[in-house]
C-alpha cells in the first residue's frame, strides 16, 4: 500500500499576527511557521497503517518556508519517502491544489491523506479540490482510517461525536481531523540525523491552468474586545472581581 | 448564470440541520437584495416531506435516489455538482460542515467556480464574503468575481430562526446521475455516554490547550468541584486522551448552554465558539490579550491560568 501525505506550514497563532501594507495578507517577514496540527494526524495514521500492515509512506510539500525542517521532522517519524513540489508561487489552494495533482498523478498511490483544514486557508480545503483534480472521491473530517485488502474502512465525524462509516475503495483521498493515536514525538536529535541522512527528491509542479477566480479585498482583524468587559490587575484582584461578578449573577 | 441562490440542505436521521435553517436566512436577504430567487436543494430518499419545513424558500429542488438515502460524500457532491451546472446559481451556500467540508470543493472544482470558505459574513448584495481565518484572529473579505461562486457558512454565523419557515414551497423534483459509488454507507455509530451530561451543567470550567498536560487537570477538576460545576474541554484535550470525547464543546463536540462557561486557556477557534456562544455568562481566562474567545466572552482575564486558578480556587 503506498500512502501519499501531504504536509504544510502553517502561522503559528500562539504568536502576534501583522497586515502587510497592502492590507490583503499577514506580514510574512517575521512569522513563526509550525506544522499543521492536522498533518501531524494525518502522517500519524498513515505511520499507524504502516506499523500495523506495511505500507510505504511519502510525505509531500509545495516548496515554501521552512518546509525542509517539516519534510525531515515527516522522515525522522517513519516516512519512507519526501518530496518537494517547486514551482508554486501563488496562495491559491486550486492552484497548490493542481501542482499537488500533477505530481502525485506520476506517483504510484492508493490513499492520499491531507490534513482536514489550515488555519490560513481563504478557498478551500485541498483534500477535496486534490481529489476533484486526481478524479478520485474523497472523505473529510476523518478520525480514523482501517485497511483490509483493498477495502478501506473510513470514520467520518459528525456533530456531537457522532461517527459515520463508510468503505471504500482505493484510490481514495482523506482530509484527516484526528489520527486514531495521539501523534508521535520524535526528539530534535533524530530529525537533524534526517536532515543529514534523508533526501528530498525535487519535482516541478507543471502546468497549474486554474484560477481560484475570487479576490482578497482586505483583510483585517476582528474587533477584539468586542464582548469581553477586561478585569485588570494581579491574579487575586482578578479572582475577587470574578467572586464579586459570580455572587452578583446568583451563581455563587 | 442565473439569478438563483442555491443552499444546499443539510438532514441527517430525518432531521434538519440549524446550519441549513441559518443559510436560508441569509439567502433570503441575498435574494431579496438582487431580485433572485432563493432555492433550496434537498437530496435524499423518501425524504420529501422535509420540504415543509423549507418554507424561506422560493423553490426546493428535491432528488430522490436510493443512493441518497443516507448521505455519501461521493453521492452528494456528483449530484450536486450536476445540479449546480444545470442551473447555474449565482451563489451555492453549503454549510462549513463535516458534511459541507465534502461538498463545496468538489462542486467548485467540477463547475470551474470559485469557493470561499470559512464564511462568517456576506453582504446582501452578494458582492463581498468575509472569512473568519487563522482560528478567529483575522477576517478576510474576498469578491467573489461575477460568474457564481461557492461559499461555505461556519455554523452559528447567522440566525436559524430567520430561516424557519413552515409550509412547503413549489418542490421541483429532479434526477441526478449518480452512477458507480465506491464509497458506501456502513453504520452510524453513536457516541458513548459518558459520566456526565456536559449539556445538562450549569456550571462548566472548560480547559483548553493551555492546561498543557494532563497532569494540570486535577487543579482545574478541584475548581469545577468547589463551583459546583463539571469540567469539560476543546477538541486537542480530547485528541490527546487527557478527556473523553464526552466532554467536548463545539463543531464535532457538544452544543452547551450553561449559566457560567468558565474558559481557561482556550484561544477560541471558530469551531469552539460554535459550541459554547450561547452560554449566560462567559468568562475566559487567557494569557493572549489578542486571543478571539474575548470577542465572545462577557468579561476576559488577561492571566496565566496556573497563577489564576489557585487564586480563584483559595477564595471559594
Ligand atoms: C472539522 C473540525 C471540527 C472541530 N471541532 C472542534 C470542537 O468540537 N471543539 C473544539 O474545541 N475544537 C474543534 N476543532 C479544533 C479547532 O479548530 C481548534 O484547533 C481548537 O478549538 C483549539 O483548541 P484550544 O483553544 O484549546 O487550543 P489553542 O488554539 O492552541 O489555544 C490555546 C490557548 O491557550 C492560551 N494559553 C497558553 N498557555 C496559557 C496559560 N498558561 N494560561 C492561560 N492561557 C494560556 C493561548 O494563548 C491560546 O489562546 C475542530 C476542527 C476541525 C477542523
Ligand atoms: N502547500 C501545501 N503543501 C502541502 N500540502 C498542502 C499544502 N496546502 C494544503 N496542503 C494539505 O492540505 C491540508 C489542508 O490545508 P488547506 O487546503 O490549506 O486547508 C493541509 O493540512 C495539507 O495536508
Amino acid at each position: 500500500m503506498n500512502i501519499i501525505v501531504p504536509i504544510k506550514q502553517v502561522p503559528d497563532l500562539v504568536e502576534e499576527l501583522e497586515i502587510n501594507s497592502a492590507g490583503t495578507d499577514l506580514d510574512r517577514e517575521w512569522l513563526k511557521m509550525k506544522l499543521n496540527e492536522f498533518d501531524d494526524h494525518a502522517l500519524e495514521e498513515a505511520l499507524l497503517l504502516k506499523d500495523e500492515q506495511g505500507a510505504n509512506v511519502t510525505a509531500i510539500a509545495l516548496d515554501g518556508d521552512d518546509i525542509d525542517k517539516a519534510l525531515f521532522a515527516a522522515a525522522a517519524k517513519g516516512a519512507d519517502r519526501l518530496i518537494k513540489v517547486t514551482g508554486v508561487a501563488g496562495t491559491s489552494t486550486h492552484e497548490a491544489a493542481k501542482a499537488m495533482a500533477n505530481v502525485i498523478q506520476g506517483l504510484e498511490y492508493d490513499l492520499v491523506m491531507t490534513g482536514v483544514q489550515a488555519v490560513d486557508d481563504r478557498d478551500g480545503q485541498m483534500a477535496v479540490l486534490l481529489a476533484h483534480y486526481l478524479g478520485i472521491p474523497h472523505v473529510s473530517v476523518v478520525t480514523g482510517v482501517q485497511v483490509a485488502g483493498s477495502s478501506v474502512t473510513v470514520h467520518k465525524e459528525y456533530g456531537g461525536g457522532m461517527v459515520a462509516e463508510f468503505e471504500a475503495a482505493t484510490p481514495l483521498a482523506l482530509g484527516i481531523q484526528a489520527a486514531r493515536e495521539t501523534p508521535r514525538y520524535v526528539p530534535v536529535a533524530k530529525v537533524r540525523r534526517a536532515s543529514r541522512d534523508a533526501n528530498i527528491e525535487e519535482m516541478a509542479a507543471g502546468d497549474l491552468g486554474v484560477d481560484a477566480g475570487s479576490t482578497v479585498a482586505k483583510m483585517y482583524k476582528p474587533e477584539t474586545g468586542a464582548g469581553a468587559e477586561m478585569i485588570d490587575g494581579s491574579a487575586e484582584d482578578q479572582a475577587s472581581k470574578i467572586i464579586e461578578i459570580l455572587t452578583q449573577k446568583g451563581i455563587k | 448564470m442565473s439569478n438563483q441562490i442555491f443552499v444546499i440542505v443539510e438532514h441527517l436521521k430525518g432531521n434538519i440541520e440549524d446550519i441549513t435553517f441559518e443559510m436560508l436566512g441569509k439567502g433570503k436577504e441575498i435574494a431579496g437584495a438582487t431580485g433572485g430567487e432563493l432555492v433550496a436543494v434537498l437530496l435524499g430518499s423518501g425524504a420529501d416531506d422535509l420540504a415543509g419545513q423549507l418554507g424561506a424558500a422560493g423553490k426546493v429542488i428535491y432528488v430522490d435516489d436510493p443512493q441518497l438515502a443516507e448521505y455519501n460524500p461521493q453521492a452528494y457532491c456528483k449530484a450536486v455538482s450536476a445540479l449546480v451546472a444545470a442551473n447555474q446559481p449565482k451563489m451555492v451556500l453549503v454549510g462549513n460542515t463535516s458534511m459541507g467540508m465534502d461538498i463545496a470543493g468538489g462542486v467548485s472544482v467540477a463547475n470551474n467556480l470559485p469557493f470561499i470558505a470559512y464564511a462568517s459574513g456576506i453582504a446582501n448584495d452578494g458582492s463581498t464574503v468575509t472569512s473568519s481565518l487563522y482560528g478567529g484572529k483575522m477576517n478576510v473579505d474576498s469578491s467573489p468575481g461575477g460568474d457564481g461562486c461557492v461559499v461555505s457558512v461556519i455554523a452559528g454565523s447567522f440566525p436559524a430562526d430567520a430561516g424557519r419557515v413552515e409550509g412547503s414551497p413549489a418542490v421541483e423534483t429532479a434526477s441526478a446521475d449518480i452512477g458507480d459509488l465506491s464509497i458506501r454507507f456502513k453504520q452510524l455509530i453513536e457516541p458513548e455516554g459518558g459520566d456526565v451530561d456536559i449539556t445538562a451543567q450549569e456550571i462548566l470550567v472548560s480547559v483548553g490547550r493551555g492546561i498543557q498536560s494532563d497532569e494540570n487537570l486535577p487543579m482545574a477538576e478541584e475548581l469545577a468541584a468547589k463551583l459546583g460545576g463539571a469540567i469539560s474541554c476543546s477538541r486537542p484535550i480530547v485528541d490527546s486522551k487527557w478527556l473523553a470525547k464526552t466532554r467536548q464543546v463545539g463543531k464535532s463536540g457538544l452544543k452547551v448552554k450553561p449559566k457560567l462557561y468558565l474558559a481557561l486557556g482556550i484561544s477560541g477557534a471558530p469551531e469552539h465558539i460554535e459550541g459554547m456562544k450561547d452560554a449566560d455568562l462567559i468568562i475566559a481566562v487567557n494569557t493572549d490579550p489578542k486571543a478571539p474567545i474575548f470577542d465572545y466572552a462577557h468579561y476576559g482575564v488577561v492571566q496565566d491560568l496556573f497563577d489564576f486558578i489557585p487564586a480563584l480556587s483559595s477564595k471559594l
